[in-house]
């Protein structure tokens, strides 16, 4: 997916992914897109409560296979 | 829509307790929430410039030590010279290959958020604390002031 910006929060753990989000997003202007790749497998389910409750639109997740290079 | 306020009373000062406090408010934080921790009695060590925190398995049945060891190992081991620092040690290690912060990143990504950290006025005095002990930005006040903030907010925990 086109995405303004990305941030990779792989290796960091609960609640360093969502807290990185923030700090990014708090610097980008609305409509605009965060592609965000982490590997705490707790981020799907928290990036989509993170959503709901801020506001922002989650417009994808999915989970790969761990080792996966994409 | 007005913000919604979170209060959360710290009152332990070992490395393990160290951490909900802080990740609950940090996330607080980035949730849009107002957010204020009340620091008193073991929870003033959380505040201090230079921190020293340690988790001890003694008297926590609950911990699960290297290799299984909690298992087999008698309580009365627990309490051994070192054993604190030992699983401090070991535990920090851990932490760090997993990617779990350090208290002092949280700390400052609390103070970053503007969370606000009050340090009980009456605790500090007791362990004859100073102010200058404490980092930069803490107020101090009592139950009163906790009041103040807890009385208005959504959620209120006591860790």
């Amino acid at each position: 997916m086109a995405h303004d910006q990305e941030l990779d929060a792989s290796g960091l753990n609960c609640p360093l992914p969502i807290l990185r989000a923030k700090k990014t997003l708090n610097a980008m202007a609305s409509g605009q897109v965060l592609h965000i790749i982490a590997t705490d497998s707790g981020s799907v389910r928290d990036f989509d409560a993170f959503a709901k409750q801020t506001g922002n639109e989650l417009l994808e997740s999915r989970e790969e296979p761990e080792n996966s290079t994409t | 829509m007005a913000r919604k306020k979170l209060t959360i009373i710290a009152t332990k000062g070992s490395l393990d307790w160290a951490y909900p406090p802080f990740i609950l408010a940090s996330t607080a934080a980035a949730l849009d929430y107002e957010v204020q921790i009340f620091f008193t009695f073991y929870g003033l060590q959380l505040l201090k410039k230079e921190l020293d925190l340690k988790v001890t398995p003694l008297g926590n049945p609950g911990m699960p030590m290297p290799g299984g060891m909690e298992r087999f190992m008698p309580v009365l081991l627990t309490a051994m010279p070192f054993m604190q620092r030992i699983m401090t040690t070991m535990m920090k290690a851990k932490m760090k290959k997993k990617g779990v912060a350090s208290i002092e990143d949280l700390r400052a990504l609390c103070q970053e958020a503007e969370v606000k950290l009050i340090a009980c006025q009456m605790t500090v005095d007791l362990f004859d604390l100073k102010h200058a002990d404490f980092i930069d930005g803490v107020e101090f006040g009592g139950a009163a002031t906790f009041f103040e903030y807890a009385g208005e907010s959504d959620i209120c925990l006591y860790i």
